[in-house]
Formats: C-alpha cells, sequence, structure tokens
C-alpha cells in the first residue's frame, strides 16, 4: 500500500484531475482537483460510474466494462448539476486489481472555471489550460476592438455613400444615385413611372435675379417634388434645373399625369425671395415601365423616352406633361 | 507606432484629467486625429508629439506622465481587461516578476502586430531583481515603473521600483521586494471574464 501512497502523490502534482478506483470501480483516491467536481462532499467510497456517466463509448456501465476500455478516449458528463462535459482516459492498475482515471475539462474549461470556482492551482504546472484562458480572454478582447473599429468603420462608410448619392445644394439624390437605383428595379422587373422635370424659365430668375435667387428656387422646387411622392420613391437632381423621380408600382398613366400636374401648379406658385418674387413653372416627360424582361426595355431607352415626352410638352407650350408613346418618338425624328 | 499605444495615452488623458484637457493635448500635438483606433498604426512621431504635449498640458514632467500611463492601464477599471490579463501572468508578485520574459510574446499572441520592449528580469537576491527594457524608443521604462507599482497593489505586495536609465535602447528598473503579502490586495478569479 505505501507503494500506491507515493503513486497517488505522484498524480496529485502531476494530473490533479485523477481518481483512482478499485476493482469494484469504486473511488478510493481522488486528486485536489477532482475533489472540486463533487463540491464539498468525499468522493471516496463512491462508484465512479455513478457520479460519472460514460457518453462515448456507449453502453459502458460496470467496471469489467470499463477495464474494456482502457486506453481509449473517454467522453465523460458529472450526473449532477452542473452537468459538466470532461474528456478522460483509464489505465489499469494491477498492484490493486483497480485502475486510474485521468480528467480534464476540454471545451467545457470556459465554464467549469466559474462554475467550480478553480484557480491557477487546481491546474498541473506544466498544463495549458490557464494559457488558454489567457488567450481566450486576450482574442475576446482584442475581437472586441476589432469589431468595434468595423463597426466604426461601416458607419463612416454609409455616411461616405450617402453623401455621394446627395445633391448637396437640395438633399435630393443625384445622378449616381439614380444610376445605381434605376438598374436594380429593372433587374428585379419591378414596375415604375420615370417622370422627367424640366423648369421653365429657371434660367431668367439666375441671371436677372442671381445665383442666391436660383438655389433658393431649387430649394423649394425640392420640397414640392418631395412632398409630392412617397418616402420609397426616388427624386433626384441630374442637372441644373433637370429632375427625375422614380415612382415605384405607379405605372398608370393618369395617375402619374395627375401628379404631374400638382407639381406643376405647385411649382408655378410665387416664390417669395427677399423683397422679389421668382416665378416659373416646369415641363414634364413620362415613362412607364411595366416589367418587361430586361433585354426588351433598357434604361438608356426609358430615359430618352421620358426625355422624349418632356420635350413634346416644351413643344405644346411648356407648363404641361406628356406621357411618352411611340409616334413621339417618329414625330421627335421628323422635327428633331 | 501600434494604435494600441496611442489609444492608451488618449484613454489615460481622457479617464484621468477629462475631455477637454484631451482635446488640447491634441491641439498642441498638432495631430489630426481626435479619436485613436486600438486596431490601426499611426506615426511614430504622433506618439512623441502626444507625449510631450500632454506633458505640457498636465504640467508634469514626461517621465511622470509615462508612470501614470502604466498605473492607469493596471488601475483603472475603464481597462480592467488589461490588468485581467496581466494578472494570468502569475499566482503571486514574484511569480509574476519571473513571466515578464515572455510578456512581448504574450502580448503578441492577444495583437499579433503589437511590438513590446523586450524584458529581462535578473534575479540578485529573492527579494532583489532588475528589469532591463530594450526597445528602440526610450521611455517605455517609465511606463514599466507605472505597471509594475499598480501590480504590486494589485497582488497586495510592497516594493520599491527605481528607473535607473540606462544605455541607448536600453532601461534598468531596480526592484527591491520589501514584503510579498503587505496587504491582501485585489482578487484574481478565472472565471470573471470582462465583459
Amino acid at each position: 500500500m505505501a507503494c500506491i501512497d507515493e503513486l497517488t502523490g505522484l498524480l496529485d502534482t502531476l494530473c490533479p484531475m485523477h481518481v483512482v478506483l478499485d476493482g469494484t470501480g469504486h473511488i478510493i483516491h481522488a486528486g485536489p482537483t477532482a475533489r472540486k467536481l463533487h463540491g464539498d462532499r468525499p468522493l471516496e467510497g463512491q462508484r465512479f460510474l455513478e457520479l460519472f456517466e460514460l457518453c462515448r463509448p456507449r453502453a459502458v456501465s460496470s467496471m469489467p466494462q470499463l477495464m474494456a476500455v482502457a486506453g481509449v478516449k473517454l467522453h465523460l458528463k458529472t450526473r449532477g448539476e452542473p452537468q459538466t462535459g470532461l474528456k478522460g482516459v483509464l489505465c489499469p492498475l494491477p498492484a490493486i486489481d483497480g485502475a486510474v482515471v485521468n480528467l480534464s475539462f476540454g471545451i467545457s474549461i470556459i465554464d467549469a472555471v466559474r462554475d467550480y470556482a478553480l484557480t491557477s492551482a487546481d491546474f498541473a504546472a506544466t498544463d495549458l489550460t490557464v494559457e488558454m484562458l489567457y488567450l481566450v480572454e486576450a482574442k475576446s478582447a482584442a475581437m472586441e476592438a476589432s469589431r468595434k473599429l468595423n463597426q466604426r468603420l461601416q458607419g463612416a462608410m454609409i455616411a461616405a455613400e450617402e453623401q455621394a448619392f446627395t445633391d448637396t445644394l437640395t438633399g435630393l439624390k443625384n445622378r449616381r444615385a439614380l444610376e445605381h437605383i434605376l438598374p436594380r428595379l429593372l433587374q428585379e422587373r419591378q414596375p415604375f413611372g420615370l417622370m422627367q422635370i424640366d423648369l421653365d424659365f429657371f434660367k431668367a430668375v439666375n441671371d436677372t435675379m442671381g445665383h442666391a435667387a436660383g438655389d433658393h428656387v431649387l430649394q423649394c422646387v425640392a420640397r414640392v417634388l418631395v412632398d409630392s411622392s412617397r418616402d420609397d420613391d426616388c427624386v433626384a437632381r441630374v442637372g441644373g434645373d433637370e429632375f427625375v423621380l422614380v415612382f415605384r408600382g405607379i405605372t398608370k398613366p393618369e395617375i402619374l399625369e395627375r401628379i404631374a400636374e400638382r407639381i406643376i401648379s405647385e411649382v408655378e406658385a410665387p416664390m417669395p425671395f427677399g423683397d422679389a418674387t421668382c416665378k416659373i413653372s416646369a415641363s414634364v416627360g413620362i415613362s412607364i415601365y411595366n416589367g418587361e424582361a430586361a433585354h426588351e426595355v433598357s434604361i438608356e431607352q426609358l430615359m430618352a423616352d421620358a426625355d422624349t415626352a418632356l420635350y413634346a410638352s416644351k413643344h405644346k407650350g411648356r407648363a404641361t406633361s406628356t406621357i411618352f408613346s411611340a409616334d413621339l418618338r417618329s414625330k421627335g425624328e421628323q422635327t428633331g | 507606432m501600434h494604435g494600441l499605444i496611442n489609444r492608451a495615452i488618449q484613454v489615460f488623458v481622457q479617464d484621468s484629467y477629462g475631455h477637454p484637457r484631451w482635446a488640447e493635448v491634441i491641439r498642441q500635438a498638432e495631430v489630426e486625429t481626435v479619436e485613436f483606433e486600438a486596431m490601426l498604426h499611426y506615426d511614430d512621431d504622433v506618439t512623441d508629439r502626444l507625449i510631450a504635449s500632454a506633458s505640457n498640458v498636465i504640467g508634469a514632467p514626461q517621465e511622470t506622465v509615462l508612470e501614470d500611463i502604466g498605473t492607469y492601464l493596471v488601475s483603472h477599471p475603464n481597462v480592467e481587461a488589461l490588468r485581467r490579463l496581466l494578472r494570468f501572468g502569475g499566482v503571486t508578485f514574484v511569480e509574476f516578476l519571473h513571466s515578464l520574459d515572455d510578456l512581448p510574446d504574450r502580448a503578441r499572441l492577444a495583437v499579433e502586430d503589437l511590438r513590446l520592449p523586450e524584458l529581462d528580469l535578473r534575479e540578485h537576491a529573492p527579494n532583489r531583481f532588475s528589469l532591463n527594457c530594450r526597445h528602440d524608443r526610450p521611455g517605455f521604462g517609465h511606463v514599466m515603473v507605472g505597471v509594475l507599482r499598480a501590480l504590486a497593489d494589485d497582488y497586495g505586495a510592497l516594493v520599491f521600483l527605481e528607473h535607473r536609465g540606462g544605455g541607448p535602447g536600453q532601461e534598468v528598473i531596480d526592484i527591491t521586494l520589501i514584503e510579498t503579502a503587505f496587504a491582501s490586495g485585489r482578487s484574481f478569479d478565472l472565471g470573471a471574464r470582462v465583459g
């Protein structure tokens, strides 16, 4: 027995999470860390398989069966709460006709240090567990710093994108935004009404009253356009006094014409600027995308059609709207 | 210089002296960055200008500012994660001292591109040590004095520390251990991870 005492003394230092079993599978000695697994109650005298459930290999319920899996990696679980997963290996100990089972926490160590209030002293000096805990904590801190950086960069990117897609004078979208939105609608075959608006007499305001008055007019028009559209429609300023509106899902000519009329009448309302009053109007051309396949229609075609319709409105004496139709194109070609 | 270093200077000034003082440090240092990112790199001279300017704004010699940064890094609740990582070095203060040789490697395990000074602990007697800090930029030794002072408190040990200057690229700190269990210190619970 003196020899066994020597052995357990050795094992307590080298692998403090071991248990020594007798021939009947009862624990006759437990290392200091293994003892923590059972709270304060002594492990000695308990049957090993009543405290620990063998998950793999399966169907091991007796000491002879346990001895038969000597040397094999064991997957175990504590039967009491908390059900901690353990790794283990059994070595026969012929001197006492029993065995030594060495245990480790494996990946459940992260919870186990908390559940069992483990300290550095609970691990063998050569055990890498504390280094692993250090690494987990260090990497989590580094990852957290990286995650925060990514979040800030993403915020900055969204702001930069928004700025790149925004007309700074009016706060409306710009041509770049339009070039981003329209192909997507076409790709998803989502119908829309496309409205091209050109201000009439704007140049006169700019020339006679100055650029400040011109800018004021553009801002007023922008407000009218935003008020005349829904949130998910797109309102863009694509040139000096040119605007494009995209109405999602609106393809009925009479509805688009009604919207255009409302816009024209709102824009025609006198806009006070200092002591003076600016008066402008607008001409509108409309084309409609009914969800045709991509090879039947293109963005360029839809824009050109709206443009053709816009020039028809100008020809009709301005301050009016026109829906594109194929005969306009041939007329345009004749006059053009 | 690694962003973590500049970030350390920033949070030290902000947490100890307030945000307006930090704004003043930035202004005097003539750097354009207000908020340093821990995971990016910056020009080396930015760090030099920050330390010079912080010393000016706080009204203390650079050595004192550097030492205070070291103390701050271990003792301020806002950087508790770092104190925990350092405490992984050993169960007692002496064990921690002996783990200092590994500190640059440990830091690299966490942040691959962070270059800390090479540290070399020499034991002259059971209670007398000296620590050599080798780095191409002087000043780290003063930060280490602050770190060691705060960690000694953390472990509950009583130590005398003296920065002995040193040759080019090298600084020496004398460490005299008066009492290992002078006070109870702060606890270190392996399982209490900082969220």
